[in-house]
């Protein structure tokens, strides 16, 4: 071979990088995206983050395997699939601002067609509970018209497409405990802890909380 | 196809690159990938599923900057002659997977995995077989003889319609 191969992979890098962004653009030009996904550090661990055009399907953290997420928005959305893209600057800022303690609402639209039923009428009506308050499964429930649908709520809020956005952190069990998580019980433990500080930025992992 | 297209671009972008460069040079490149996974994108949904998706792009890849290279030669400058391309066709012109050439899609399909993807990349993505090589592992050589070996198995597998479309 007379190209170093290291050097002339180097230069591919590069150049694939550059055509990467390119082709998302283009592609979102042309209104040819089912899905835009950014992989992004957060205090509770890397975070996807999807998103189409109207609004945002899928927050996943890494604990949920973001390769199965991702496998799921394909089958379930479309498979016109590419990360990247300005499209999700927004959220991506709005959770910088929340896990700095400079936002305690999301104005991005969510798109909630990964739920649906009781499920989704759950999980939309979380946002009735504010920042740095929780609220019991049980009361959530009653909330919802079905009291007696305890698990079907711990359910919905397990399956919560959109955690953070729609802030299933903040219903735990009637002792107060936390009670489980889909990012963890740790992750749960930290968010809860950030809003009830009221905004302090929340910088460290929770591995230790 | 079912799959997020985000694997596909991972997977395929330097092997559509090399094809790209092979047949347009370094610079021209850029606007023949672009195409390629443009089309592809689009094209993506409805590929069927037991498609081999690195034939699909190479034979995209080949045909973008074909047009490419006769846009360029249509404007200004004398360009490369279709004689500059590297590789022998194997048929000419080389059929899309999907397309009416399912028997010959069929024969390469069946082919050994290194034998089928030197013939992808050389005869239909024009790849010299120092870039093939570097792309499936193995020397020069190797690659050469693996590409020799396929032919000739297709030879076996896909015989009158070679013969008539003139593989070396």
């Amino acid at each position: 071979m007379t190209i170093d191969p290291t050097t002339r992979t180097g230069d591919e890098r590069a150049t694939l990088r550059r055509l990467h962004a390119r082709l998302v653009a283009e592609a979102q030009a042309d209104g040819l995206l089912d899905v835009t996904y950014r992989v992004v550090d957060s205090p509770v661990g890397r975070l996807l983050v999807a998103a189409g055009e109207s609004g945002v399907l899928r927050v996943a953290f890494e604990v949920q395997g973001h390769t199965a997420a991702l496998d799921d928005l394909a089958a379930r959305v479309g498979p016109r699939v590419l990360e990247g893209g300005a499209r999700l600057d927004p959220v991506l800022r709005e959770l910088d601002e929340y896990f700095a303690g400079r936002r305690r609402t999301f104005d991005v639209p969510v798109d909630l067609r990964l739920t649906r039923g009781f499920r989704r009428d759950v999980v939309a009506s979380l946002t009735a509970v504010p920042y740095g308050a929780t609220a019991s499964y049980r009361q959530v429930a009653a909330a919802a018209g079905r009291p007696a649908a305890v698990r079907a709520v711990g359910t919905a809020c397990a399956l919560n497409p959109v955690p953070l956005l729609l802030p299933c952190h903040r219903v735990v069990r009637s002792d107060g405990s936390p009670g489980r998580y889909a990012g963890g019980e740790a992750a749960k433990r930290a968010l809860i802890g950030l809003e009830r500080a009221g905004g302090g930025p929340l910088a460290t992992a929770p591995a230790e909380a | 196809m079912t799959g997020p297209f985000e694997d596909v671009v991972r997977a395929h972008g330097g092997t559509v690159l090399r094809v790209c460069r092979a047949v347009l040079g370094r610079r021209d490149a850029d606007d023949a990938w672009s195409e390629t996974f443009l089309a592809a994108l689009r094209a993506w949904p409805d590929l069927p599923p037991d498609a081999n998706v690195e034939a699909w792009l190479v034979t995209v890849a080949r045909r973008k900057a074909i047009d490419e290279l006769r846009r360029r030669a249509r404007h200004a400058t004398p360009a490369a002659e279709p004689g500059a391309l590297r590789g022998d066709p194997l048929v000419a012109p080389a059929p899309l997977p999907g397309d009416r050439d399912l028997d010959l899609w069929r024969a390469v399909g069946a082919l050994p995995a290194k034998q089928r993807r030197v013939v992808v990349l050389h005869h239909l993505g024009g790849l010299p077989y120092a870039d093939v090589a570097a792309l499936v592992g193995g020397s020069d050589a190797a690659a050469r003889r693996a590409g020799a070996d396929g032919v000739a198995a297709l030879r076996r597998t896909y015989g009158a319609t070679i013969d008539d479309g003139g593989l070396p």
